[in-house]
């Protein structure tokens, strides 16, 4: 947006302005509109959630009429066994769960930018090495590993699960982002932005990460889901700090305390409720993020239906061509033992191209 | 050839990768894990103490290189260490016990969901903006939805009210295993409600990839001189687009194992399946770090050997792979 109006140089009046501003919201996708919408009430709750909070969620009431009571005006989502307030735990746990992912998220995704840029720009040994470690943690399961990593620390707090996660998140990001990069690398701005002696480190700030911004936050947006989920899924497994209110730690407790055999569904249904519409929020965003990428994806549109058939609309933009890479020996190497080297034309695998 | 034995090459590197994590981890995590398990356990003699101490590398018997070629040839020999919970027990006796049981119904629950998942991914792509295209982000809904939490819902429906199914477990409690029919049917009714929870999670996200792919494929000028060429609808969707589409989606397969397999072990835990995820939480809970080592291997090697499998498979159906790996 603001790019745009330096572009044109002159003000535009406030009224264009307002109607560019909402011509862009109205340009995305429908669903990344609602994932956006969506992910923006949670967002909200997380940050005034705890103080709008009725009761304190660690709270006991020692009195015994208040356990396991459905919803009712005094306790909107009702009790737990404990005579704890639902809703109360609920405002906190949004909070608690969110901010741990949105942690994650912005850790793994700067390892995976780091990783990725460099494996993609510096190319060569550099590539190879990088590509084979990121390969090889994205292959290893992550959630044996993560239980393994949790169950040797004695404290099983917020940060170790930060940590651990982020140590776990990043190997999808990197790939994608190194792709990309090797794309970007040879076409002919960043190759005019190098002729001029640029600095490497400029090159890729200015010149290669602009043009992965959707990438990248795709890969954040994925990364978030992904912590989200394994974070929620440990906290279930009773290997995070109990005492605390996440989502994941309240759906232990509504477990461990039998919440859906006593019947007790308000305990247990909102906060995976919860999990599965921030889930969906996230996922909707990163499918409007893919549509903005590549149009084609948008249901209904590119096909039209003549004599009762539908047809599929053909690549309306010639394919750019393949920016040729040129490994090292000894990456060429290590690059025929990926699975990426079968589909790859031949000339590849010949070797350096003069 | 050649292209099986370099990833055989990677897949051996990745196992290395795997095997040193495992080694590193006691050794460098704070706190001692010897004096835990002795605190939980009075009834280990002496001689367990120096073999835990031995195991975990806390004794710091010998230089760590001397450690890590002991630990490595201990692993060779399927030698994982005395399990302290069942004491005396062998870890690796536990886990023959276990693997069978989530192989079987992991491994075929992942098959089933994949083979619906593209076939739909098929449609909805071919006819995208038709009504199975439509319901695709109600589907997003339903991923979303952490395993554990349908499942137990699910339970609680199906099995607890409605009684359509058992409340958990492998087999009936009276069953004893073995190659009877008594016996099978009953681990095979026992299996039904996970294998179809682990499907209806997973379905949604192959039919997802396939149908985007599928989208990118009909853009390609062999579909539309298909189409011109007047070949029937059928031929065109399956032999020309499908054909093509299925492959990176395979690869995404592959990539996509180790999240199945996590899948799987919060799936034993809900359902207390007696396999090798519900032996990894009592590990944990129970503070036994040989048998905790042990599972962590035993399943990055299961998902790295399924990554082979899958890479034969690709090399089979992708002529030019074939072509190229002679």
């Amino acid at each position: 947006m603001t790019a745009l109006m330096v572009d044109t140089g002159t003000k535009p009046p406030p009224e264009r302005e307002k109607r560019e501003r909402f011509g862009a919201w109205r340009r995305l996708p429908p669903k990344a509109k609602v994932g956006a919408l969506l992910l923006g009430f949670f967002i909200l709750i997380a940050i005034i959630g705890p103080s709008l909070a009725p009761y304190d969620p660690s709270y006991q009431n020692p009195n015994p009429s208040l356990s396991l009571n459905s919803p009712s005006a005094a306790h909107l989502l009702g009790t737990t066994q404990n005579g704890q307030d639902v809703l109360s735990q609920l405002l906190t746990g949004v909070r608690m769960t969110l901010e741990l992912a949105v942690i994650v998220g912005l850790v793994a995704t700067a390892i995976a930018v780091v990783v990725g840029i460099s494996a993609g720009f510096l190319g060569g040994l550099w590539d190879e090495v990088l590509s084979l470690l990121s390969n090889v943690f994205l292959v290893l399961p992550a959630l044996p590993l993560l239980v393994v990593l949790l169950g040797y620390l004695p404290q099983k707090g917020e940060t170790a699960t930060i940590l651990v996660l982020a140590f776990l998140g990043w190997p999808w990001g990197a790939r994608i982002i190194r792709a990309q990069t090797l794309a970007l690398r040879n076409r002919d701005f960043v190759a005019a932005s190098r002729e001029t002696g640029e600095a490497s480190w400029h090159v890729i700030v200015y010149e290669i990460m602009p043009n992965e911004i959707s990438l990248i936050a795709a890969s954040f947006v994925g990364t978030v889901l992904y912590a989200i989920g394994a974070s929620v899924a440990l906290a279930f497994l009773g290997l995070a700090d109990l005492n605390s209110w996440s989502l994941g730690t309240m759906l232990y407790w509504a477990q461990s305390d039998q919440a859906l055999t006593l019947g007790a569904w308000w305990w247990f249904v909102p906060p995976g409720l919860v999990v599965a519409l921030i889930g969906t929020a996230l996922v909707l965003l990163n499918f409007g993020i893919d549509e903005l990428g590549n149009p084609r994806l948008r249901s209904g549109s590119g096909t039209i239906k003549v004599g009762g058939k539908w047809w599929g609309q053909t690549d309306p933009t010639p394919v750019l061509s393949q920016a040729q890479r040129r490994p090292s020996r000894a990456g060429s190497f290590l690059h025929s033992f990926s699975r990426e080297s079968l589909t790859e034309g031949p000339t590849e695998v010949a070797g350096p191209v003069p | 050839m050649r292209f099986i034995i370099r990833r055989l090459v990677f897949y051996a590197v990745a196992a290395w990768v795997a095997l040193t994590i495992n080694f590193f981890i006691p050794r460098l995590m704070p706190g001692s894990a010897v004096e835990d398990i002795m605190s939980k356990f009075p009834n280990l003699n002496p001689a367990a103490y120096k073999a835990l101490e031995a195991m975990l590398g806390v004794g710091h018997p010998g230089s760590l290189w001397h450690q890590y070629v002991n630990y490595l040839n201990d692993v060779l020999h399927f030698n994982f260490g005395t399990d302290v919970t069942e004491y005396p027990a062998k870890v690796s006796s536990l886990l023959a016990q276990t693997v069978p049981w989530t192989v079987t119904l992991v491994g075929t629950a992942t098959i089933i969901a994949f083979v619906i998942g593209t076939g739909l991914g098929i449609l909805a792509g071919w006819r995208s903006g038709g009504w199975l295209d439509r319901v695709l982000p109600g589907l997003t809904f339903l991923q979303a939805i952490p395993y554990f939490f349908l499942a137990l819902i699910l339970i609680e429906v199906l099995a607890l009210h409605a009684k359509i199914f058992p409340l958990g477990q492998g087999y009936a409690g009276g069953d004893i295993p073995g190659w009877n029919w008594q016996f099978i049917s009953s681990a095979f009714y026992h299996s039904l409600l996970p294998a179809f929870t682990l499907i209806i999670t997973n379905v949604a996200g192959w039919m997802l990839t396939m149908r985007n792919v599928m989208i990118t494929t009909n853009g390609e000028d062999y579909v539309l001189a298909a189409q011109a060429k007047g070949l029937p609808h059928k031929r065109v969707v399956l032999t020309y687009a499908a054909r093509n589409a299925i492959l990176p989606q395979l690869s995404g397969f592959a990539n996509a194992l180790g999240f199945v397999v996590s899948g799987a072990i919060v799936m034993e835990i809900v359902f207390s399946y007696p396999g090798v995820g519900l032996l990894l939480l009592n590990a944990v809970t129970s503070n036994d770090y040989p048998l905790m080592q042990a599972i962590f291997l035993v399943i990055s090697f299961a998902v790295l050997f399924a990554n082979l499998i899958v890479d034969l498979v690709y090399v089979f159906i992708d002529p030019r792979a074939r072509a190229r790996s002679a």
